[in-house]
């Protein structure tokens, strides 16, 4: 049973590593400095790159950031500091609901309210997507880095004179910071690599973004297209743009576990 | 332990001169807080019981009583931190220079009446930002620099820690941090200065700091302190009262109460025997 059990842990780890060193193995031997600058090359050409798609990935992402963390941390303080058990015990379980649902019915969603309506698939409404996603997962752990604030600091601050606003905008907000930054980076990561809601909403371009409000390209959907294509070179250039997002997703996680380990700057 | 108070109580209390007299000072007219006739209940369980006391101007009152007697409780009404309480309810009367608290901006009211916790809890930012949090709040428009100084200086840590101002406050030991939480509620110049078990947490000699400490800052404010450590009562305190199950059982200058208990709970409790 122990031999059992340690194999699927071994497995559960190797997972990992066999999908980072075939990401790493293939991608990396695709990847060079035309799939940084280069529009894509038309259909039936070798070469170019996906330029356009890692500046559309990130204005979606910057659009998301925009769009669902002031949301999350909103919520997430009104939750810890004002809403009465019975508010929060709903709005929680709403908001583990949401996380737990499956992205593509979040692009179908944000299509029907963000792109239906304008008859346009645009960059805003893939941030909205994307944005929505982010919601919940921010809400839910900042407000787990906000309770943990000791109940000492918020009654050492309105013990001088602090009204319950001033309490959280100069004491609590700043002692959770290192936690709600951590999550907001995880939200982030999570939704970089989010694909199905972008094909209801972005939907891609093969060629720069003419604005906000008309299609992007983004690195997870150039993957779908590409992988699933007929030609060998699209696979080579869909392996470094997994390559490309799996390396931001990690460091992502990786800067945000080191924010963390840094300490909480609480003592408890 | 039993010893350890009668000797506390033999070696630094001076015998009070007269009974009568003494106790006529437990009413003087100079009274900073006078509280009347406060109940107070947690949710339907009721803690204090018809309170009255006088907290006199410039001097140390000192709440004693077992755990669980509602000293804490009481200390905290006083500048209405039982309000973040969620189903907490008092009834009474409790003034500050004959006005009542209980009408009061809630703000103000902290400003004038301070407090000083079990466990020292200096927010996440430097040694000179904590001491100025309370002026900043409240928009003060005196130099900044010279107030932190001040209150440093009125807290004893001055000379400690004035080559390290903006390091972080969790690197202070916990004496130091507790006497930095002193500072940052002496920083807004409160009238009344409330101390919950202050020492609690501290090792002897970050006690016997504090203690010093308290009795200077008599000329700047009025202190009241609850401290379960009868001999800290005893070295520290003008006036004592004695609380059992939220009843103030008995009210007088500390020498007397120490020395003299009028009723038998009282005694009881000063010598060990329960509690």
């Amino acid at each position: 049973m122990l031999t059992m059990t340690g194999l699927c842990a071994v497995v559960a780890v190797s997972v990992l590593f066999f999908i980072l060193g075939y990401l790493v193995y293939y991608g990396g031997t695709s990847i060079n400095w035309n799939f940084f600058t280069k529009l894509p090359a038309p259909v039936g050409e070798t070469g170019g790159g996906m330029a356009n798609a890692i500046v559309g990935s990130a204005k979606l992402l910057a659009l998301a950031t925009l769009f669902g963390v002031p949301i999350g941390f909103l919520g997430a303080i009104y939750l810890a500091e004002f809403s009465g058990s019975k508010v929060a015990f709903v709005v929680r379980y709403a908001a583990d609901l949401l996380n737990g649902a499956p992205s593509i019915v979040i692009g179908i969603f944000a299509f029907s309210i963000a792109v239906h309506p304008f008859k346009q698939f645009s960059t805003l409404a893939g941030g909205f997507a994307l944005g929505i996603m982010m919601v919940p997962i921010t809400l839910r752990s900042t407000e787990q880095f906000l309770l943990a604030v000791p109940r000492t600091l918020r009654e050492g601050a309105m013990a001088l004179g602090a009204s319950k606003w001033k309490t959280i905008a100069t004491v609590i907000v700043p002692a959770a910071y290192r936690g709600i930054l951590t999550a907001i980076l995880l939200a982030f990561a999570r939704v970089a690599g989010e694909t199905a809601p972008l094909l209801f909403t972005a939907l891609g371009n093969r060629y720069w973004s003419r604005g906000w409000t008309e299609p992007t390209a983004s690195l997870p959907v150039m993957i779908y297209n590409y992988g699933l294509s007929p030609y060998e070179d699209w696979h080579r250039q869909a392996w470094a743009a997994g390559l490309v997002l799996l390396a931001l997703i990690l460091i992502t996680n990786i800067v945000a576990r080191a924010i963390l380990s840094r300490g909480i700057s609480v003592p408890r | 332990m039993n010893a350890f108070v009668r000797q506390a109580v033999s070696v630094n209390i001076t015998p009070p001169v007269t009974t009568a007299a003494t106790r006529e000072t437990a009413a003087p007219a100079e009274m900073r807080m006078t509280i009347s006739k406060v109940n107070f209940w947690y949710g339907a369980k009721q803690t204090l019981f018809d309170i009255n006391l006088g907290i006199a101007t410039s001097k140390v009152t000192a709440l004693i009583g077992p755990s669980g007697c509602g000293k804490s409780t009481l200390l905290r009404t006083l500048d209405r931190m039982h309000e973040t309480v969620r189903h907490s309810r008092l009834e009474g009367v409790i003034l500050l220079d004959g006005k009542n608290i209980l009408d009061q901006d809630v703000t103000q009211l902290r400003r004038r009446v301070g407090m000083v916790f079990q466990r020292p809890n200096p927010f996440p930012k430097s040694i000179f930002e904590n001491v100025a949090y309370g002026l900043r709040i409240n928009g003060s428009k005196l130099p900044m620099a010279d107030a932190v100084e001040k209150s440093l200086r009125h807290a004893a840590l001055w000379d400690e820690v004035k080559d390290h101002l903006h390091k972080s406050a969790y690197e202070l030991s916990g004496g130091q941090q507790q006497r930095l939480c002193i500072a940052r509620a002496l920083a807004v110049e409160p009238e009344v200065l409330l101390l919950d078990e202050p020492c609690s947490a501290l090792d002897p000699i970050s006690t016997a700091k504090i203690e010093e400490l308290l009795v200077q800052l008599k000329d700047l404010c009025t202190i009241v302190t609850v401290t379960h450590n009868m001999q800290q009562a005893a070295r520290i305190s003008d006036f004592t009262a004695f609380l059992l199950n939220g009843q103030v059982i008995e009210f007088s200058p500390t020498p007397h109460l120490f020395t003299k208990p009028t009723d038998p709970r009282t005694e009881a409790y000063i010598t060990g025997r329960f509690g």
